[in-house]
C-alpha cells in the first residue's frame, strides 16, 4: 500500500513540476456540428480546440461534394478566442461539405482532422 | 523461381523512404489517436511514462496469489527512434507458504518507427526488447536467472477511411504486436526455457473520434475522452515444452485520455488453464511527458 500511495504521489509531483504548457490541440465542437445537418446555409465554419492556438500555422478549408473550395480562405484566430478557428463560407448550396483543419497548438504540437456536414435534404 | 532477395531490398527500401519525417511522439496517424494500452505494446515512440500499474493477476494455476508495481517509460532519442525501460515490484503470496516481495527483472528495449500512413491511420514499429537475467529476486520470486531477447513487430489501423455509409464503424481500430521471445538460456532449474511466439491484439472504439471527425452525438468532457477496449494477448512455446502450454489473458476495459494523463483499468480474464483462473484487474496511470514537459524532457533527445 506504501509503495502504491508513494508512485501515485510521485505522479502527482511529475503533475507539479510540468510548467503551465499546452498539449496537443484537440477538436472539442464545431458549429455546424461533427456529422450533423443544418436546415440553411451557414456563413461561417467555427472550431473549438481543447488548447490555444498557434494561428500562423493553423488552417481550415471546406469543400464541396465536388472538391470544390467554398471558403472564403479568411482563416482567422478571433482576438481574445485564442483556441478557436474560423473561416467563412459562400453561400451553400443543399449539399455535403467537408472541413479539413490542421492546426498547431502554442507549444507546437500539430494535429489534424476532417468531418462532414450537410446543408438542407443533401 | 523469382528473384526475392531484390525484391525484399526493394520492399525494404520503399519502407524506408516512407518513413515519417515528423512524428509527433504520442500515438497519432492522421487524425487517428492511439492511446497507450495496457496489455500490449504501442506502435509508436513516444515520451510517456506509466507511473505506477498497478495488477493483481488471476490466481496462477500453482493456488499463488500476487500483486505487481511496476513502472514503464518510454523515451524518444530521435523523432523516429526510442528507447523503454520497465521495472516491476511483486508481492507474491504462494498457497500455503510465506509470501515473499521484491523486484521483477529489468526490461528495456530499442524502437524504430517504421512508417505512419496519415490517410489510412496505418502505423507500424519495429524493436528489440531485452528481460535481463539476474536482475530481480530469481530464488524467491522466479525472476529470470537468463537474459531474453523479443524482437517485435508493433502495428496499429484505424477504420477511418471506411466508407461514409458506415459512419459508426470508423471510430473502431486495433493494433497489435507479433514477436518472440528468445531465451539465451535453455533451461534453468532443471526446467526448459522455450522460445515463445507472442501476439496480442487491442480492439479500440474511439469516443474522441466519434465526436472529432465522425459525428458530434453531444458527449462533453469526461465522456467524449473514453475509449473502450478490449486486449487479448497470447505466449504460445514453439519448442521445448508442448504447445498446449500456451498462456495469455482477455482484457475489457476503459482507457480515459485526457491532456497530459491517461487513465485506464481492465478486468484479467485468464484465456487458458495454463494461465491461472478467476480474475484479475489492472489500473494504471499514464503520463505524456510530451505534453507536459515539451521543451525539455517530453522533445527527442536530439532536439535538446
Amino acid at each position: 500500500m506504501r509503495r502504491i500511495a508513494a508512485m501515485l504521489a510521485a505522479g502527482a509531483l511529475l503533475l507539479q513540476a510540468a510548467p503551465p504548457v499546452s498539449a496537443h490541440a484537440f477538436l472539442d465542437h464545431a458549429s455546424p456540428a461533427v456529422g450533423s445537418a443544418v436546415p440553411s446555409a451557414p456563413p461561417a465554419v467555427t472550431l473549438w480546440f481543447t488548447q490555444n492556438l498557434e494561428p500562423a500555422f493553423s488552417s481550415v478549408t471546406v469543400t464541396n461534394a465536388a472538391g470544390q473550395r467554398v471558403d472564403l480562405g479568411n482563416v482567422r484566430v478571433p482576438p481574445g478566442q485564442p483556441a478557436e478557428l474560423q473561416v467563412g463560407l459562400k453561400p451553400l448550396a443543399p449539399g455535403t461539405y467537408t472541413v479539413n483543419w490542421h492546426v498547431v497548438s502554442v507549444d507546437t504540437h500539430p494535429t489534424q482532422g476532417t468531418f462532414t456536414f450537410q446543408v438542407g435534404n443533401g | 523461381m523469382k528473384p526475392v532477395l531484390p525484391r525484399a531490398i526493394a520492399a525494404a527500401a520503399a519502407l524506408l523512404v516512407a518513413a515519417p519525417s515528423a512524428a509527433l511522439a504520442h500515438g497519432f496517424a492522421g487524425q487517428r489517436f492511439f492511446p497507450a494500452t495496457i496489455l500490449t505494446d504501442d506502435p509508436f515512440v513516444a515520451d510517456e511514462i506509466s507511473l505506477p500499474t498497478f495488477t493483481r493477476p488471476p490466481t496462477a494455476p500453482d493456488g499463488g496469489n500476487a500483486d505487481d508495481l511496476d513502472v514503464d517509460l518510454s523515451k524518444r532519442l530521435t523523432p523516429n527512434f526510442g528507447i523503454t525501460m520497465g521495472r516491476g515490484w511483486t508481492y507474491l503470496q504462494p498457497k500455503g507458504a510465506p509470501a515473499v516481495t521484491g523486484f521483477g527483472p529489468l526490461q528495456t528495449g530499442q524502437q524504430y518507427q517504421l512508417f505512419v500512413n496519415a490517410p489510412h491511420e496505418a502505423i507500424g514499429l519495429v524493436g528489440l526488447d531485452e528481460t535481463w537475467a539476474h536482475t530481480g529476486r530469481v530464488a524467491a520470486l522466479g525472476a529470470p536467472d537468463f537474459t531474453t531477447l523479443s524482437p517485435t513487430f508493433n502495428f496499429g489501423k484505424g477504420l477511418g477511411d471506411l466508407p461514409p455509409s458506415l459512419p459508426f464503424l470508423r471510430p473502431f481500430a486495433i493494433t497489435g504486436n507479433l514477436g518472440f521471445d528468445v531465451p539465451l538460456k535453455a533451461a534453468s532449474a532443471g526446467l526448459p526455457n522455450p522460445d515463445s511466439f507472442n501476439y496480442g491484439f487491442a480492439f479500440e472504439y474511439s469516443f474522441p473520434y466519434l465526436e472529432c471527425c465522425v459525428k458530434d452525438i453531444g458527449l462533453r468532457r469526461p465522456f467524449s475522452r473514453l475509449i473502450p477496449l478490449v486486449e487479448v494477448a497470447f505466449s504460445t512455446p514453439i519448442d521445448r515444452i508442448p504447445a498446449s502450454r500456451t498462456v495469455g489473458t482477455i482484457q475489457p476495459g476503459l482507457i480515459w485520455s485526457g491532456q497530459y494523463v491517461q487513465i485506464g483499468a481492465e478486468a484479467i480474464i485468464p484465456a487458458s488453464g495454463a494461465t491461472g483462473h478467476g480474475y484479475g484487474v489492472v489500473v494504471q496511470l499514464h503520463f505524456y511527458l510530451d505534453d507536459l514537459f515539451p521543451n525539455s524532457i517530453g522533445k527527442p533527445v536530439s532536439e535538446w
